[in-house]
C-alpha cells in the first residue's frame, strides 16, 4: 500500500496530469480561463490576488500614518510629492505631509480595507475556495456561476471603495466603524450627497456584503452536499470546519450591517433620521436636515452585531490553517480533533452574544453590561480550547521546521498574546479606562497581524506548491519570517504600554498635544514607526518570492509534504474538476505516523 | 439558443456537479434547496435587522412623536390577501409541473406573476404616491396651546392617550421659498374646484394653510381616538400655521419622521422583492433554455426551479405578514 502513495509524489505524474488537465479544456481562451472564469481555483487565486494587494495597500496607508505619528507634520520622505499628486490637497499638503483630514481617511480606510477587502477575501473567500472542494473531494462548488458572481460584486465593491479616494473631500472619514452622527453628516455640507467618501463607502459595502453572503452560502452548501464518499463529518480536516462555521457567521451576521448601511444611506441622501437624534447641533445651530427621532445607538448595535462575530470570521479560517500545517509538520494528529470542533462551534455560537462589549462607553446600564462581561469571559474557554489543542499537538512531535510551519508556530504565541490582553478589556471597569486607547489597538491586531496574517502566510507557503506546482524559496522564507516576526512586535508591543499610560488611538500628532500626559511613552512612536518601515522591506522579501518562484521554485509532484488530506492527493495543479480517479474516503484527516504503518502519513484514500 | 449562448459564453456549459438535480441520499436535498435556505436564513436577518430598527426606534420615540393610523388599511388588506393567494398558487404550479402537466404550469405560473404585478402597482401608483401628496406639521411644543383646537391634548390628557403634536391633511399653501409651494398651489386649486371657497390661499408669507384630516377637525371626538378601518374624507376645516411655530413639516415621506423612514425602507426593500420574485417567475414561465425550455429535456430540474423560487415568494409573502400589521394596523 505504502508504494502506492509514494509513487504519487513522483514528478513524472505531475506532468502527466498536467497534460491531462489540458485535455478537457483546450478551447478556453484566456478571459474564460482566468478572469470569467467559474473554476473555484481560479476564484480562490483572484480573491487572494485581490485580497493579497489590498493587505499591501492598507499596510501602506498606515505606513504613511505612522511617520505622521512619529514626525508630526514633517513631509513624508520621498513619496511625499508623489501622494500628494495621487491623493490631491485633502489629504496631503503641497509640502507632502499627512493633514488631519487625510490622516482620518487614511484611518477609515486602513480599518476598511484590512477588515472587508483584505483579510476576509483572502481568508475566507481565498482559502475557503481554492482549498474546501479539495479537501472534500469535490469537483468544484455547488453553485460555480453563483461564486463567479459573488467574487464579481466584490470586485465591484473593490472598485467603487479605491475610486473613493478621488471624489471632492476624499474616502471616508469618520472611522471603519462609521459611526453616527459623525458619519451622517461627514462632507455633506455644500457637497454632493451621492459623490463623496461616505456615500461611496456605503454603497460600496453593500456590494462588498452581498458578495460575501454568496460566497458563504456557496460554502456550507458545498460542505455539506459535496463531501466524497466515506468522508463523514468527523473526518473532515479542521480547515474544513472552520470554514464552515465561519461561512454560517457571514450568512448571520452581515445582513444586519447591510441593513444599517442603507439605513445609514437613506439618512444621508434621503434625509431620514434613523440615526440622527433630536435637536442634534452641527456648529451652533441645531441640524435642519433631519426630523431627528433616530438613535446613533442603533446603528452601533447594528454594526457591532456584524463585527463581533467578523473578529471570529478573521481568525477562524486562520486557525484552520495553522492546523493543517502543525498536523502535517508534527508528524502526528491533531490533540483534541473533536474537541477542537465542539468547540469552534461553541465559539461560532457565542460570538453573536457579546457584541455590546464594545459598546461599554455607551451608558448602557450595570446589568446590561454584566450579562456581556459574563458572555466574553466565557467565549475565551473554547478559543482556549483551540489554542491549547495546537499547542499540546505540538508536544512530542518531530516537527519540520520548514518556512509554513514557521509561521504557524509563531501564530501560537502571537494570537495568545492577542487573546490574553483583550480578558481585561472583557470587563466593564477596565475598558471605561482602556477604551479608545492604543491598548485596544495592540489587543486586537496581535489577534489579526501576527495571528491572523501569520496563519495565511502559512497558509500561502504551505499550498502554493499545489496552486503553481512549485515551491517557495525557504531561504527566502526564513528571511521573511525572522524579520516580520521581529518588526512585528516591534510596532504592536509598545501600544501596550503607550495604551495603559493614556495615549488615545486617534490623536493626530501622535500625543505631542497632550505631552503631559503621554511624554513618557512617547519615544515609543519613533520604535513603532522604524518597526512598520522594516516590516514593509521584509514584504518585499515575500512578494519576491512570491513571484519568482511561479517559474523558478523547486518542482514537486502531488504531495511535496507527504501529507494526507485530500487536497494532496490531486494532480498538480490540480486540472478543472479537480480529481484524476474515483475517491473512496477511508479515514480520519491526519493519520500520521501510525505505528506499524511503513511510511509515517497514511492519505485519508488509502483502503489498509 | 442555447448554442448561441454556449457559442459566446463556453462557461455556461461548465462541468456537470452533482446533486444540482438529484437529492443527495444522506441529506435528502439537492443543492440549490439547502441554498435557498441558507439565504432564507439571511434573509431573515437582512429584514430581522430593519424590523429590530423598527422597534428599538418606536419604544425610544418620545411620547406623540410615532404616529399612527395614516395608511390606507383597506388597500393594505387587499394587498395582503393577494400575495396569500400568489402564494398558493406558485404552489400549484410546482405541483402542476410534477404531474407534468405544462398547460396548468403556465397558467398558475402566469396568476402569480399577476398578483405579483398588481401588488406592486397598487403600491407603487396608489399608495407611495397618495402620501408624498399627504402633509405633516409639527408643532413645538411650547406653540401647541395655540393649536390646541386641531391637536386636542386636554381631551387626550384627560383620556390617558400620548399627546398630539402634529396636524395633518392636505397643504394648500406653504410659506414662501418651501420646496411645497408647487405641490400646495396644485391642492389649493383643487380644493377651490371642489368647494368653491378661496380663502386657502393667505397673503401672510410665512403661514401653512392645511386641509386637516377628520382627527384633526374634530380632535376631542371620542372616535378618533383610534384609528379607523376605512379612512376618512378630509374634512373642509383649514388650519392655519405660523412658521415660527412649527418644528418639522413634510409630506409623508422618509424624511417626515422615523415611523416613515421604516416604512418606506423596508416596504421598498419588500417591494425590491416582490420584483425579483416576479422576474425569476417570468424567466420561468417563457420559454427560456433555462426556463419551459427546460421542460423538454429535464422536466425535474424545472420543477426544482419552480419549488425554489416558490420557497423566496413563501418569504417574501411572510415579511408581507409582518410589515402588515406592524405599520397598518398598531
Amino acid at each position: 500500500m505504502s508504494t502506492i502513495a509514494t509513487a504519487d509524489t513522483g514528478h513524472h505524474d505531475a506532468t502527466k496530469e498536467h497534460g491531462h488537465g489540458e485535455h478537457h479544456h483546450p478551447e478556453l481562451g484566456f478571459l474564460q480561463r482566468w478572469v470569467f472564469s467559474t473554476d473555484h481555483k481560479v476564484i480562490g487565486l483572484q480573491y487572494a490576488v485581490t485580497g493579497l494587494s489590498f493587505l499591501f495597500f492598507g499596510f501602506l496607508l498606515m505606513l504613511v500614518m505612522r511617520w505622521q505619528l512619529a514626525s508630526p507634520g514633517q513631509p513624508v520622505p520621498m513619496v511625499g510629492a508623489f501622494l500628494r499628486s495621487v491623493f490631491g490637497q485633502t489629504v496631503m499638503t503641497d509640502a507632502g505631509a499627512l493633514t488631519a483630514a487625510g490622516y482620518n481617511v487614511f484611518g477609515a480606510m486602513h480599518g476598511t480595507i484590512m477588515v472587508f477587502f483584505g483579510i476576509v477575501p483572502v481568508a475566507v473567500a481565498g482559502f475557503g475556495n481554492f482549498v474546501v472542494p479539495l479537501q472534500i473531494g469535490a469537483p468544484d462548488m455547488a453553485f460555480p456561476k453563483l461564486n463567479m458572481a459573488s467574487f464579481w460584486c466584490f470586485f465591484t465593491s473593490c472598485v467603487i471603495m479605491t475610486g473613493s479616494f478621488f471624489v471632492p473631500g476624499s474616502a471616508a472619514k469618520s472611522g471603519w466603524t462609521a459611526y453616527p452622527p459623525l458619519a451622517g453628516i461627514a462632507d455633506l455640507e455644500g457637497g454632493n450627497i451621492w459623490l463623496n467618501g461616505q456615500t461611496i463607502w456605503l454603497i460600496a459595502m453593500v456590494f462588498n456584503i452581498t458578495g460575501s453572503l454568496l460566497g458563504s452560502i456557496n460554502f456550507i452548501t458545498t460542505i455539506i452536499q459535496l463531501r466524497a464518499p466515506g468522508l463523514t463529518w468527523m473526518r473532515l480536516p479542521f480547515f474544513v470546519w472552520a470554514q464552515f462555521v465561519t461561512a454560517f457567521l457571514l450568512v448571520l451576521a452581515f445582513p444586519p450591517l447591510e441593513a444599517a448601511g442603507f439605513m445609514q444611506l437613506t439618512d444621508r441622501v434621503l434625509g431620514t433620521s434613523f440615526f440622527m437624534p433630536t435637536g442634534l447641533m452641527i456648529g451652533q445651530s441645531v441640524a435642519q436636515t433631519w426630523s431627528g427621532g433616530g438613535s446613533p445607538i442603533l446603528w452601533q448595535h447594528l454594526f457591532w452585531f456584524l463585527a463581533h462575530p467578523e473578529v471570529y470570521v478573521l481568525i477562524l479560517p486562520a486557525i484552520g490553517i495553522v492546523s493543517e500545517v502543525v498536523a502535517n509538520n508534527t508528524r502526528k494528529p491533531l490533540h483534541g480533533y473533536k474537541a477542537m470542533v465542539y468547540s469552534v462551534f461553541v465559539l461560532g455560537f457565542l460570538s453573536f452574544i457579546v457584541w455590546a462589549h464594545h459598546m461599554y462607553m455607551t451608558g448602557m446600564g450595570a446589568k446590561v453590561a454584566a450579562f456581556f462581561q459574563v458572555t466574553t469571559i466565557m467565549i475565551s474557554v473554547p478559543s482556549v480550547i483551540l489554542l491549547t489543542s495546537l499547542l499540546m499537538s505540538l508536544w512530542g512531535g518531530s516537527i519540520r521546521f520548514n518556512t509554513p510551519m514557521l509561521f504557524a508556530t509563531a501564530f501560537l504565541p502571537m494570537f495568545g498574546l492577542g487573546g490574553l490582553t483583550g480578558i481585561p478589556l472583557a470587563f466593564n471597569a477596565v475598558d471605561l479606562f482602556l477604551h479608545d486607547t492604543y491598548y485596544v489597538i495592540g489587543h486586537f491586531h496581535y489577534v489579526v497581524a501576527p495571528g491572523t496574517i501569520f496563519g495565511l502566510f502559512a497558509g500561502v507557503y504551505f499550498w502554493y506548491p499545489k496552486v503553481t506546482g512549485r515551491k517557495m524559496s525557504e531561504f527566502l522564507g526564513h528571511v521573511h519570517f525572522w524579520g516580520s516576526l521581529i518588526t512585528i512586535n516591534g510596532i504592536f508591543f509598545p501600544m501596550f504600554l503607550q495604551g495603559m499610560a493614556g495615549v488615545h488611538r486617534r490623536w493626530y500628532d501622535g500625543g505631542v498635544t497632550y505631552e503631559q500626559l503621554a511624554g513618557p511613552v512617547l519615544h515609543w512612536n519613533m520604535v513603532m514607526t522604524v518597526s512598520a518601515g522594516l516590516l514593509a522591506l521584509f514584504q518585499l522579501v515575500f512578494i519576491w518570492n512570491f513571484f519568482t518562484s511561479w517559474k523558478l521554485g523547486q518542482k514537486v509532484g502531488r504531495n511535496p509534504w507527504d501529507a494526507t488530506t485530500l487536497d494532496w492527493d490531486t494532480p498538480t495543479p490540480p486540472p478543472h474538476g479537480n480529481f484524476d480517479k474515483p475517491l473512496m474516503v477511508y479515514r480520519g484527516p491526519y493519520e500520521y505516523s501510525v505505528p506499524g504503518h511503513p511510511t509515517d502519513f497514511i492519505p485519508q484514500t488509502e483502503k489498509v | 439558443m442555447s448554442n448561441l449562448i454556449s457559442k459566446y459564453f463556453p462557461l455556461f456549459t461548465d462541468k456537470e456537479v452533482p446533486h444540482t438535480v438529484q437529492a443527495r441520499p444522506d441529506t435528502g436535498l439537492y443543492s440549490a434547496k439547502l441554498g435557498i435556505w441558507l439565504f432564507l436564513a439571511s434573509e431573515v436577518m437582512l429584514f430581522g435587522g430593519l424590523f429590530s430598527a423598527y422597534i428599538f426606534l418606536r419604544i425610544g420615540a418620545e411620547p406623540g412623536y410615532w404616529p399612527s393610523g395614516l395608511l390606507n388599511v383597506p388597500v393594505g388588506t387587499m394587498n395582503t390577501a393577494i400575495l396569500i393567494i400568489s402564494s398558493v398558487t406558485v404552489v400549484f404550479a410546482w405541483a402542476a409541473l410534477k404531474m407534468r402537466q405544462l398547460g396548468k404550469y403556465r397558467l398558475y405560473m402566469l396568476i402569480t406573476i399577476l398578483c405579483g404585478a398588481i401588488f406592486l402597482t397598487v403600491k407603487l401608483s396608489y399608495e407611495w404616491p397618495a402620501k408624498f401628496n399627504h402633509f405633516g406639521v409639527f408643532i413645538k411644543k411650547e406653540s401647541a396651546s395655540k393649536y390646541e383646537a386641531f391637536l386636542g391634548n386636554k381631551h387626550l390628557e384627560v383620556t390617558g392617550q400620548n399627546p398630539r403634536w402634529e396636524i395633518t391633511g392636505h397643504l394648500l399653501d406653504a410659506p414662501k421659498g418651501s420646496s411645497y409651494a408647487h405641490q400646495a398651489e396644485h391642492n389649493a386649486e383643487h380644493f377651490a374646484h371642489e368647494t368653491g371657497r378661496h380663502d386657502a390661499v393667505t397673503p401672510a408669507e410665512d403661514d401653512y394653510v392645511i386641509q386637516v384630516d377628520a382627527v384633526n377637525a374634530n380632535p376631542s371626538d371620542k372616535d378618533n381616538d383610534r384609528p379607523h378601518f376605512w379612512p376618512r374624507e378630509t374634512s373642509t376645516t383649514l388650519a392655519v400655521i405660523n412658521a415660527k411655530d412649527v418644528e418639522s413639516a413634510s409630506v409623508f415621506a422618509p424624511r417626515h419622521s422615523t415611523y416613515f423612514a421604516t416604512y418606506f425602507l423596508i416596504t421598498g426593500l419588500h417591494g425590491l422583492h416582490v420584483l425579483g420574485g416576479i422576474l425569476v417567475f417570468l424567466y420561468l414561465w417563457l420559454p427560456f433554455p433555462g426556463g419551459t425550455g427546460l421542460y423538454k429535456t429535464n422536466p425535474e430540474h424545472l420543477a426544482n426551479r419552480v419549488e425554489i423560487a416558490g420557497l423566496f415568494w413563501h418569504f417574501v409573502d411572510l415579511v408581507w405578514i409582518f410589515v402588515f400589521p406592524i405599520f397598518y394596523l398598531l
